[in-house]
């Protein structure tokens, strides 16, 4: 009985034909499920990320492939004001809307994470302005920051008395600089503040509970038990925030294109401007390899702060 | 603060008999009921009103008659005086929207299928196969995700070009991986470290071959990861906007966000009730999308951040 039970229980193994056997080789299976997605990524990013370096060297223009002229587009940005304000203005983008969308993304968070009514539908509405297309949502800014039929200068002129004329949005630099902040702010709010709310409800209630025996206030709770806990999650988004907040191209491109006077230029709005519609490749990609730097320092950051707590879900402690 | 409030319902409701719950309760309820209005309430409501308020904006111009968009004296601007459905008839009529809009959804759906399909063999490569470097494929693959689009356009618009794709929807299906490819990894890598590895080791047992554990086993469990992995892929795709206005000339090639940003923007008089009208169209499919899986979708985002 043994034997024949044996017999019937290996059955399985035997029929096995020489393709089903190479896919469960293990290398030969590791090969082809890695295959498609190390596949795209290595020839549509890593390869175009290395041949973007190329161009930024050499003279490249649409239809003709340029050769190498070393440091020269490097050079040229170094002496053209435009580039040194579109490097003012993404810092000063990502810097002020940064702190806006952590300060308010934080607060949001914090007012959710109490008890409330309908907290699955509230946190549903509060994504909204994240999922929908940002160039849509720009664009209702656009008719928002409107110089004639604006509704923001309708609240302040005719129905609270505030002004007296309409508020120029876009139409001159610092305003039109403000406003698109303003328009990145309030895109960026629910993801910062959906990230942190999972960030604070991992933050066990013992230690809250803890801390009120001994007598402490709420900014003291905040101060010495949310804050630090928090700082792991708070590193990683505030990563991805940065980097693409100064890689940002959709809301300025859809709002002002740039203007006034080239007043709101980030990198990539410049980047694009002369590489495609102006023909540039070689001098568009150089603008767009000068973003590297500031990448490369946010990735560190990044890395250095996943790698304390492991890249994911404590993939070393296995 | 805390010892402002003594006396409340609850010690009346529980009376003098329970004095250590109540006051337990009492300490537990920091803030009374009108505090708690001020201090989360009223700030809650604020954010939710600025965080909507684009949107309502946008539904109210889509809808109203031009005569009334123009002129905020004789109608109040918040509210619609006659709806009309003129902007919509002339977008789905007299411009090609029906034409990008289709675009947009095979885009968007050949892309997703083909990131979900390759990120979730490679997170099962890498979470399960446990190849040697199996740690530094995947966080490679993690620190893919960090190199933004910005920065990729312009020499992919060239590679695009010599694969002769320029101008077609191909382009943009093979180049959306790029960006969906180490999220949907990651977000994957984590729905599958969730699934006990005992259960394949189980079937691994059984006689069965590692791609019927994968058809079999983990794939069944990982539906809900899967689902909002398609459904970021899906969002992602749809609003992606700097590849397609880059690698796409033809109007009638163009996606949603694209087409009515270069097309419907004619001129300096700028029909802002066809635009509005747009917008919220192209907004429509995401939202419906998105709330069919919201649940999904917010505890993958959540579970993907937490640790």
């Amino acid at each position: 009985m043994n034997t024949v039970a044996a017999q019937t229980w290996v059955r399985p193994k035997q029929e096995l034909g020489p393709v089903a056997r190479l896919f469960d080789w293990k290398p030969f299976l590791v090969t082809i499920c890695l295959l498609p997605a190390v596949g795209l990524l290595l020839v549509f990013l890593t390869y175009p990320l290395g041949l973007g370096i190329y161009l930024a060297f050499t003279d490249t223009t649409i239809g003709r492939s340029g050769i190498w002229v070393g440091l020269e587009n490097f050079e040229f940005l170094l002496e053209d004001k435009l580039w040194w304000n579109a490097v003012f203005y993404s810092v000063f983008y990502t810097g002020i809307a940064t702190i806006a969308k952590f300060g308010l993304g934080l607060w949001l968070a914090l007012l959710l994470n109490n008890h409330l009514p309908f907290k699955s539908i509230l946190r549903a509405i509060i994504l909204l302005p994240w999922i929908v297309p940002t160039v849509l949502s720009a664009i209702a800014f656009w008719w928002i920051y409107d110089p004639q039929f604006s509704i923001i200068s309708y609240l302040l002129t005719d129905v609270l008395g505030w002004r007296t004329t309409n508020v120029d949005f876009i139409g001159s630099p610092w305003p039109a600089r403000w406003s698109l902040i303003a328009a990145n702010v309030w895109r960026g709010i629910p993801f910062v503040a959906i990230s942190l709310l999972a960030g604070l409800q991992t933050i066990s209630p013992s230690l809250y509970e803890a801390a009120m025996l001994d007598g402490t206030s709420g900014w003291q709770r905040f101060r010495y038990i949310t804050f630090p806990m928090l700082l792991p999650i708070l590193a990683i988004v505030m990563t991805f925030s940065i980097i693409f907040t100064f890689t940002d191209f959709q809301l300025v491109y859809a709002i002002t294109r740039g203007g006034p006077i080239n007043s709101t230029h980030l990198l990539a709005t410049l980047a694009f401007q002369r590489g495609i519609p102006a023909g540039q490749l070689g001098e568009g990609a150089a603008i767009a390899v000068s973003m590297i730097p500031f990448l490369v320092f946010a990735t560190l950051f990044s890395y250095f702060a996943l790698a304390r707590r492991k890249w994911q879900q404590g993939e070393a402690d296995d | 603060m805390t010892d402002a409030h003594l006396p409340t319902a609850d010690d009346e409701a529980n009376g003098p008999a329970k004095p250590s719950s109540s006051a337990l309760a009492e300490r537990m309820a920091w803030d009374t009921r009108s505090r708690r209005m001020v201090t989360i309430y009223l700030p809650l409501a604020c954010f939710v009103l600025i965080l909507l308020f684009p949107f309502y904006w946008m539904t109210v111009t889509a809808f109203k008659p031009n005569a009334e968009l123009y002129d905020y004296k004789t109608y109040n601007p918040f509210l619609i005086g006659s709806p009309t459905l003129d902007h919509i008839r002339h977008l789905l009529f007299k411009t090609a929207y029906p034409t990008w809009l289709l675009t947009t959804m095979t885009v968007s759906v050949c892309a997703t299928a083909l990131s979900l399909v390759s990120s979730t063999l490679a997170a099962y490569a890498i979470q399960r196969l446990r190849f040697r470097g199996s740690q530094y494929v995947g966080l490679a693959i993690y620190l893919a995700y960090l190199v933004p689009p910005s920065i990729l356009f312009i020499p992919l618009a060239i590679m695009v070009t010599w694969f002769g794709l320029f101008d077609t929807p191909m382009a943009l299906i093979l180049v959306y991986p790029t960006f969906l490819i180490p999220f949907c990894t990651w977000l994957l890598i984590g729905y599958f470290k969730s699934i006990p590895y005992e259960l394949e080791e189980c079937a691994l047992i059984d006689g069965a071959t590692r791609l019927q554990i994968l058809r079999e086993i983990t794939l069944p469990l990982a539906v809900p990861g899967l689902i909002s992995a398609g459904i970021f892929s899906f969002t992602l795709s749809w609003n992606e906007f700097i590849y397609a206005l880059a690698f796409i000339q033809s109007s009638e090639k163009k996606t949603v966000p694209v087409a009515i940003l270069t097309e419907l923007v004619t001129g300096d008089v700028y029909q802002w009730g066809a635009l509005m009208a747009g917008s919220l169209l192209g907004s429509l499919p995401v939202a419906l999308f998105y709330s069919l899986f919201v649940d999904y979708y917010v505890s993958s985002l959540t579970g993907a951040v937490k640790e």
